[in-house]
């Protein structure tokens, strides 16, 4: 079944849910495991064609499983290297494939159950990239389900895999386990509080990494970060969830204690962070995604602390990622440019945060 | 001894080979950072953009400049993946590079990882035999180059030696032995 890419930019994925335990600031936990088909080189020497048989194969067994009604929930599948590049856009957006597999060449694809907790990603770096995604803290489910989903795929295929070292993957950095286990964590009284550094350095002492929303530089946006296990090789696949969900508390904790700080010793400070970033949402006439992102951070904090009574946690978590490029255009049923995404932006957020610019100071 | 790129100290001192060619670059940490890190293209979703940089260190603290040269040209006798070329992408081409190249990549996970013996899940159908799986990849790139030198003859062969393994791994082996 071809994905509807209306209905989806419609929804709200799993992670958008803002349920979930410790979801004021843990936004989603996620589970990947990187997988190889045992007959094959990796993708870095496949020929185009290998790739097409790889993608035929992992096609038709997921199908299969899925036909079966082994696979829990029905499966959209997509041809990726057929989609033009804003619906790519959208579902890196969405969390659901890679910049990665968005942008390389070649036969590859992807399966995504309808509530957009399961991705299956073929011919990523790896031929598999299996992964399942939960809003709150809830790796220990996220693990017995993507445990589950793996050995229903290993049942019909042969896996890259030695008894000395494990899963074999492209890159050394995956090869053990091939397991990533992350959570995304909201942590803006961290930030303003400058302990956010501190943190880090804690982190990267017991080898966990620390990542950006989207990826890419040190930079976070919107204050999110993403922490994930950054050894594969050693540990068993539960103690590496066990390693990443023992620090969460600890990160949880330290975040509500610069809350409570900030509301203790900059409560003025703070109300007015929190009410500047909602008035300038609410008003805006065209505004940068950079922007909102920032700004949408201080407005989801206020929610959490009880500053602002008349949004939903849902509502501010879906608005973070339907303000992206990608489902700003698919939403508006066009194709825009960045001056117009910024007013159709605008004009979005003011439609779904109530403010028309004439109400602007009713709380 | 200064950086070669701007006025710090330098305290990476790295062989590179330039189109074959050793050659000396002085640089400090930082300078060393952004020389060793994988070209941007490829570190968008990479937890670790600092794969390829350890790699080069471990090697050139470890190897002369000859050596490395040698050790460049190796290949994988299954994918044709050279030393060099994983060295340049962070990338292996197949799975036996893992055992061909153990030698070099065993000090490169020891540095990742701490560790170079896997703990955790075992595919619950290993046992199938994984000498024939190495051997299908062989085989599927002789029978590609035969057609493409229209050896037809060769191919056929080759593609019958492919099905033959094919059949007797698509019977379950109740035994469960390894190979
Ligand atoms: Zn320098
Ligand atoms: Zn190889």
């Amino acid at each position: 079944m071809p994905l509807n890419f209306e209905e989806l930019a419609q929804a709200s994925g799993e992670w958008l849910k803002g349920s979930g335990p410790e979801s004021d600031i843990v936004i989603s936990s996620r589970i990947r495991l990187a997988r190889n088909l045992a007959e094959f080189p990796f993708i870095a020497r496949a020929t185009p064609a290998d790739r097409i048989e790889i993608e035929k194969i992992l096609h038709a067994r997921i199908a299969a499983s899925n036909d079966s009604k082994k696979f829990p929930g029905e499966l959209l599948y997509v041809d990726v290297s057929e989609l033009p590049e804003v619906d790519r856009a959208f579902l890196v957006e969405r969390q659901l494939i890679s910049r990665e597999l968005s942008e390389s060449d070649g036969a590859r694809a992807v399966a995504i159950d309808k509530r957009e907790q399961y991705s299956v990603m073929i011919n990523e770096e790896d031929h598999l990239r299996i992964q399942v995604m939960h809003s709150g803290l809830d790796l220990e489910t996220a693990w017995a389900q993507i445990d589950m989903l793996d050995d229903l795929i290993e049942e019909q295929v042969t896996y890259a895999y030695n008894e000395k070292l494990g899963y074999l993957t492209a890159c050394p950095t995956n090869v053990g386990t091939g397991i990533r286990v992350s959570v995304m964590l909201h942590l803006p009284a961290l930030v303003i509080t400058r302990q956010i550094d501190k943190v880090f350095r804690s982190l990267q002492k017991i080898n966990l990494a620390v990542r950006g929303l989207y990826g890419e530089g040190s930079q976070a946006m919107g204050d999110f970060y993403q922490i994930s296990n950054q050894v594969t090789l050693g540990l068993s696949e539960q103690e590496l969830v066990k390693k990443v969900s023992d620090v969460v508390p600890v990160l949880i904790d330290y975040e509500r204690q610069a809350r409570e700080f900030l509301v203790r010793e900059s409560q003025e400070t703070l109300h007015d962070r929190v009410s500047r970033a909602y008035g300038i949402l609410r008003n805006a006439q065209t505004i940068s995604s950079e922007e909102t992102l920032h700004l949408l951070s201080s407005v989801r904090m206020g929610v959490n602390l009880g500053l602002i009574g008349d949004v939903a946690i849902p509502t501010v978590n879906k608005l973070f990622v339907h303000t992206q490029p990608a489902h700003l255009q698919k939403l508006a049923g066009m194709e825009l440019d960045s001056s117009d995404r910024n007013i159709e932006r605008a004009s979005y957020l003011r439609r779904h945060l109530g403010g028309d610019g004439a109400n602007t100071t009713h709380n | 001894m200064k950086c070669q790129k701007c006025d710090k100290k330098a305290t990476f001192h790295i062989t590179d080979l330039v189109d074959g060619e050793p050659s000396e670059v002085h640089l400090c940490e930082d300078c060393a950072q952004a020389f060793l890190a994988p070209p941007a293209d490829d570190d968008a979703s990479d937890v670790m953009p600092a794969m390829a940089g350890l790699l080069a260190q471990q090697l050139a603290v470890g190897e002369t400049a000859e050596e490395l040269a040698r050790l460049d040209k190796q290949a994988c006798p299954v994918c044709g993946i050279t030393f060099r070329e994983f060295r340049k992408q962070g990338r292996l081409g197949c799975p036996h590079d893992y055992v061909c190249f153990a030698d070099e990549l065993e000090p490169l996970l020891l540095n990742i990882h701490d560790e170079i013996h896997h703990v955790g899940k075992v595919p619950k159908g290993y046992g199938a035999n994984a000498e024939q799986q190495t051997q299908l990849i062989r085989l599927r790139r002789e029978m590609k180059e035969a057609v493409a030198r229209e050896d037809y003859e060769e191919a056929s062969k080759l593609r019958d030696e492919i099905r033959a393994i094919e059949a007797t791994r698509d019977a379950p082996d109740p035994s469960g032995e390894n190979a």
